[in-house]
């Protein structure tokens, strides 16, 4: 398989005036095509942080001082006042950041923003042309056309959520990181969501997907290999089998004994989860499977 | 063991005419004294609808309940902060339940007002041990706390009325997993060290099971399954439970 994305030695900070916060520490990650990549961990381990520089939407108090980015080969700087061409935001790399199914306007059919996403890419488009493509590609996943005609109110959260996640990818980007998208959903939306974004490699619409999420059974679920992140830096990566049955670092360990599962033994035991895990105690080195 | 709260034939219905809604129909369900109860069910199902009818938040089209033995079912009034003092609530989001220029003291100082005499300090320290917190927190801003530490503000400002009941709606929800497991832990911590009463609404099966005593399953404002954890969630007997258990992602089991 030929490599899709190469990030190499990022390190972002946030400049807060009184100290500067270290989000993310020198990390490089790989994906391969048709690979989902799961970044794990708490809040405040960085992974946020490093979805958005990677997708370029890197702003102030937000800096980022070093790393490279490579898609099918080409290199692209990041760090000090590297120019970034547009057409790499959103047509290269698109983000669907946290929380997108609830920014979506009241007041505006969902065709609305349909066509401002596209127009914002390709000033020339017709709006006729526009709906066309999304209501062609909403129909091949499985969603009914009445959805671009629908205000936000009208559609259930998964619903709202597979929606956005469409629109995110109208442009059909190369990657696409995907900030905690069924975290705000229940278990059957989650599931549906999932096998979307599957279909969606599948029909190479995008050819690879980094996986934000602090929810251990979802990527699973969803992602080829997982990078655990603590601290803003990657504590341990590897295939999602290996990392989820024999996680070597005590914070993966401690992170996978903090999930509650539906099985017979949980109603007996109690779990101590992160607090298992001594956190002034953290200079473990990383593991890369 | 005692009925501590009982909800009778309970139904609520939204809007008139051709937009009627039946969010919750005909729920019947009793919360045993000193027991954890969860309510699992899809968004949508009318669990959290029956929260805030319990809680007096909302009112009930039909039904009955009774909380140790008084008809609570429209309380006004006096009746009501009276309710109120034996029946406290979190909520789901602790990012939005917070007044942001208010500081934890200002918060929990306002919460005091309903308990009658000077007891407060105490009462205010005495909670704050519960979440396994100090009086260094009080002069903190929301936005210096983290989402857990949040919650578990909420959680003591509950505490601190001493409810005989807990109403803890999708309080879990919109934290990490790994702070979940401490929430959770204080819960039961709370329910066998004082015997509290907690009704726990969650749509996420794998909290349900590791802290209920009992749990019921919402479908569509229909409750269409009640029983002891192991019952219902090991051996569940209607379909849609049996549906919502293999949508739970799993974390060790073959991927199918």
């Amino acid at each position: 398989m030929a490599t899709l994305v190469k990030a190499e030695n990022i390190r972002g900070v946030y400049y807060t005036g009184a100290k500067d916060v270290v989000a993310v520490d020198d990390v490089t990650i790989n994906i391969e095509e048709g690979e989902v990549l799961g970044l794990a961990g708490e809040s405040g381990s960085g992974k946020t942080t490093l979805g958005s520089i990677i997708s370029l939407i890197a702003r102030p108090p937000l800096h980022v001082e070093r790393g490279t980015l490579e898609i099918d080969g080409q290199v692209q700087e990041l760090g000090g006042d590297a120019k970034i061409p547009r057409t790499w935001r959103g047509g290269v790399v698109s983000m669907l950041p946290q929380g997108a199914m609830n920014s979506v306007s009241p007041t505006k059919r969902i065709r609305h923003l349909v066509y401002d996403v596209m127009r914002s890419h390709d000033s020339k488009i017709k709006k006729d042309e526009a709906m066309d493509r999304a209501r062609e590609r909403i129909t091949t996943l499985g969603l009914p056309p009445r959805v671009l005609d629908a205000y936000p109110h009208q559609l259930s959260g998964g619903m709202k959520q597979r929606t956005v996640t469409i629109i995110s990818t109208l442009l059909n980007p190369r990657l696409l990181v995907a900030d905690e998208p069924t975290s705000a959903l229940d278990v059957t939306s989650q599931k549906i969501l999932i096998e979307m974004l599957l279909e969606m490699l599948e029909k190479k619409i995008m050819s690879g997907v980094i996986f934000v999420t602090h929810d251990l059974p979802v990527l699973r679920t969803v992602a080829t290999k997982i990078a655990v992140m603590y601290q803003g830096r990657v504590v341990e990566s590897g295939p999602t089998v290996t990392l989820v049955d024999n996680p070597e670092h005590p914070y993966t360990q401690a992170l996978m004994s903090s999930v509650l599962a539906p099985e017979p033994e949980y109603t007996k035991i109690r779990i101590e989860g992160m607090s298992s895990f001594d956190r002034s105690s953290f200079d473990a080195p990383a593991v890369i499977h | 063991m005692a009925e501590i709260f009982t909800a009778e034939h309970i139904t609520k219905t939204f809007g008139h005419g051709a937009h009627q809604v039946q969010a919750v129909k005909d729920v019947s369900f009793v919360l045993e004294q000193g027991q954890v109860t969860t309510i699992v069910g899809e968004s949508g199902s009318g669990k959290s609808t029956i929260a805030r009818m319990v809680l007096g938040l909302l009112p009930i089209t039909s039904g009955k309940f009774t909380f140790e033995g008084k008809d609570v079912t429209n309380l006004k009034g006096r009746g009501r902060s009276e309710y109120w003092r034996g029946v406290q609530a979190v909520f789901q989001d602790p990012f939005s339940s917070f007044n942001q220029f208010f500081t934890v003291k200002d918060l929990l100082y306002r919460s005091m007002r309903l308990i009658r005499g000077a007891a407060g300090q105490e009462r205010l320290e005495e909670a704050l041990g519960h979440v396994g917190m100090d009086l260094t927190v009080l002069p903190r801003y929301p936005h210096q706390l983290s989402g857990g530490q949040r919650q578990r503000v909420m959680i003591a400002r509950a505490l601190m009325m001493r409810p005989k009941m807990l109403v803890a709606d999708e309080a879990t929800s919109m934290l990490d997993a790994s702070l979940r497991v401490n929430i959770l832990n204080v819960l039961t911590d709370l329910r066998d060290e004082l015997g509290m009463t907690v009704l726990f609404i969650t749509h996420d099966i794998g909290q349900a099971c590791y802290l209920a005593d009992r749990v019921l399953v919402m479908e569509q404002g229909v409750m269409v399954e009640q029983g002891p954890t192991d019952d219902v969630i090991f051996h569940p007997k209607h379909e849609y439970t049996q549906r919502l258990l293999a949508d739970v992602p799993k974390l060790h089991e073959e991927v199918i």
